[in-house]
């Protein structure tokens, strides 16, 4: 497989001159996932962000095909696209679903799982920014643990967000799906790796990428892929594939960077107490404890 | 030429329609009493006398919206839905509508919970009058399978670019048996050409950007050309069906029939099947002597407002039969009729009559009680003019 970086990966755009927020994590994955998908890309939003950034009359941002589907529709309507394709014999294209983490884990749930079921010749990218942004920052079925979202304030009585990260990864994995992943926009490189992986995949393939949000966490806009980095450096994310049955964790650091560090960067999570973050520091303890004993790496 | 008839129930007619319309793709979802239909595309996919891919979607939103994602790249798309599916993708239809797809969708019409019931009434449809989607409503299992073929042709009519929905009463009509004529393939083939729409679908050689949003700059021109494309629709599904039975022997008469009107001093106005048998009883009245007529509505979007008042010129007293109630009003098709008809310099007087929710019959008794309300009320006598048929409580 061809080596991607910056160096080999094509000067060609296919996502720009979209009205998201400076220093945008996921105008920034959809951007270079795009330069791998291509120009034969047909791809499917939801209202979202991305939707609402890059489809206003008349400036479009997209320069491959691309629509907007309704809110829980985001997989239909792209196995819908990638049916009608197939069923007009016209080949060589890639059909795709990019959907943010309240359109795939919440209100896109069911559609998304109908369509692994049907094996639907789909890549299906969900932009992990952890909150229902382009609304105003409200909880998501991703939002991790003590986040502070307008509808998870933190006070006197709670830390922001109680419930755990839903973990999507594995509720797609388990589905027996041909080809899932996680990533982060700073892990760049591993991305588009995992893009060109599911592109070549033929059926439903999964990405979850990692995308920190500057307006709706609450850091300077320049800290978008250092953010990127430490939460997975400091473990509370993960890099790994899911493929044959089998996980496979890419990366396994020996130690952690400081998960404090990486939290009180943000003031999502400003509110949280020495004794949040070691809870929330056993949570990732458990997890790489059972990933480590269970997963290939 | 030797024409085969099949002995099949309303919900198989609609199947058999959709197979000579052959559609590239059919998503499907079961919900009674539309399931037969997509039962039967199954088998016709299985067997391989229909080629189109089949998706076994996960719910009615999932139907429409892989419907959406079908006809968005310029392929022919079916589904099917009824009753609590119907409002279930209700978000879906507007996408659709707007984004000016030919989809085309059969809506076996039940009754909307609760109380919980399967049987037929037109509530479900009359939710979505709105949608921005062309509906028929059709009298029995041969116009059922003949307005699939034609459904497509209008969808898909440059000018018109439209959804359109194929209302069938729930039981009634879907799961009643009747001799139905399946014409020939070729003479389909004939009549509906190859779906073409390069000016609204994506494409590899012309990319684009569709369901876009649009601001208050923009947004209520888009919306006003949909408005005047669907209103101007009514040229096209007139001449469509001109056209068809031309070719197939049928005619329908494009937005309504009328039967007995020429001379016609009374006249019920009905949608689907209730219209059967109101045929019957005008029959009987007629042979009475009495001077009455039946309008058979076929079209509620766009709605026959001109050729409406045209047919009832000279008509004294009309009453319309609803399938459907909106709480806290009337029945719908009523209310559209009355503004219809308020165009007319000599306006008749106007009854409802409101039956059939949640299935129940509506007899040949119960209409000629219609029929003998209407000259009662024409000859001035005090009484309700919302009627609520056959029913077993006070109110």
């Amino acid at each position: 497989m061809l080596k991607l970086n910056a160096h080999t990966i094509t000067n060609k755009e296919y996502f720009y001159g979209h009205k998201a927020c400076g220093g945008c994590g996921e105008s920034l994955a959809l951007r270079h996932a795009m330069k791998i998908l291509g120009e034969n890309s047909f791809a499917a939003l939801p209202a979202g962000c991305m939707a609402a950034v890059s489809f206003i009359y008349p400036n479009m941002a997209f320069t491959t095909n691309a629509m907007i589907t309704p809110f829980a529709a985001t997989a239909s309507v792209a196995s819908g696209i990638a049916a009608g394709l197939k069923a007009l014999g016209i080949e060589n294209t890639q059909t795709i679903g990019i959907a943010g983490d309240g359109g795939t884990a919440d209100i896109g749930f069911q559609a998304l799982s109908g369509a692994i079921d049907r094996n639907a010749d789909i890549i299906f990218i969900t932009t992990d920014n952890e909150a229902y942004m382009n609304t105003g920052i409200q909880k998501s079925g991703l939002t991790p643990y003590g986040t502070k979202t307008t509808t998870s304030p933190a006070g006197e009585n709670l830390p922001g967000s109680i419930t755990q990260k839903k973990n999507m990864f594995e509720i797609v994995a388990a589905h027996g799906i041909t080809y899932a992943a996680t990533a982060s926009v700073g892990y760049i490189e591993d991305f588009l790796k995992k893009v060109q992986k599911a592109k070549d995949t033929k059926g439903t393939s999964y990405i979850q990428v990692f995308v920190p949000c500057p307006t709706g966490w609450g850091y300077p806009a320049n800290e978008t892929v250092s953010l990127a980095k430490a939460v997975v450096d400091s473990g509370l994310w993960y890099l790994a594939e899911y493929e044959n049955g089998e996980f496979m964790l890419n990366k396994n650091p020996k130690e952690f960077t400081s998960a404090k560090d990486y939290l009180k960067k943000q003031s999502r999570f400003k509110h949280l107490n020495d004794a949040d973050i070691e809870y929330i520091e056993e949570q990732r303890d458990k997890k790489w404890e059972i990933m480590r004993r269970k997963w290939n790496y | 030429m030797s024409k085969q008839k099949k002995f099949i129930c309303g919900d198989d007619a609609v199947a058999e329609g959709v197979r000579l319309a052959r559609p590239h793709v059919i998503s499907a979802y079961p919900i009674t009493p539309q399931t037969i239909t997509v039962e039967r595309l199954a088998e016709y996919v299985e067997e391989g006398s229909l080629k189109a891919e089949y998706l076994h979607v996960e719910s009615e939103h999932s139907a429409l919206s892989c419907a959406i994602g079908v006809s968005s790249v310029g392929a022919r798309a079916f589904t099917a839905t009824s009753s609590q599916g119907l409002l279930y993708m209700a978000e879906a239809l507007p996408y659709a509508s707007g984004a000016r797809l030919p989809i085309v969708m059969m809506n076996a019409n039940r009754s909307i919970a609760t109380p919980w019931n399967i049987y037929g009434d037109q509530m479900d449809a009359m939710f979505l009058l709105n949608s921005g989607w062309i509906q028929y409503y059709v009298e029995d299992a041969q116009e059922a399978m003949d307005m699939m073929i034609q459904a497509y042709r209008l969808a898909e009519t440059k000018e018109v670019m439209t959804p359109v929905m194929v209302n069938i009463d729930g039981f009634v009509l879907t799961h009643t048996y009747e001799l139905v004529e399946i014409p020939e393939q070729s003479l389909v083939d004939e009549f509906l050409p190859p779906i073409s729409m390069p000016e609204n679908s994506m494409s590899l050689e012309s990319p684009k950007s569709l369901c876009i949003s649009a601001g208050n700059d923009t947004n209520m021109e888009f919306n006003m050309k949909q408005h005047f494309d669907m209103l101007n629709s009514e040229y096209f599904i007139e001449a469509i069906d001109k056209e068809f039975g031309d070719k197939f022997g049928r005619y329908y008469n494009g937005m309504l029939e009328g039967i007995n009107m020429d001379d016609a001093e009374i006249a019920l106005i009905t949608t689907g099947t209730v219209t059967g048998t109101t045929r019957v009883v005008l029959k009987k009245l007629r042979k009475e002597g009495k001077k009455v007529g039946l309008i058979k509505l076929r079209v509620l979007r766009p709605f026959p407002v001109e050729k409406l008042a045209e047919v009832l010129k000279g008509v004294k007293a009309v009453g319309v039969i609803d399938k459907n109630i909106s709480f806290g009003y009337e029945g719908t098709v009523f209310t559209n009729v009355n503004s219809a008809l308020s165009t007319m310099e000599n306006m008749p007087k106007t009854m409802n009559f409101i039956g059939g929710i949640g299935g129940r019959d509506i007899t040949k008794e119960d209409i000629e009680i219609a029929y003998e309300k209407l000259f009662e009320f024409l000859q001035g006598e005090k009484i309700e003019r919302v009627q609520y048929m056959n029913v077993r409580c006070d109110y």
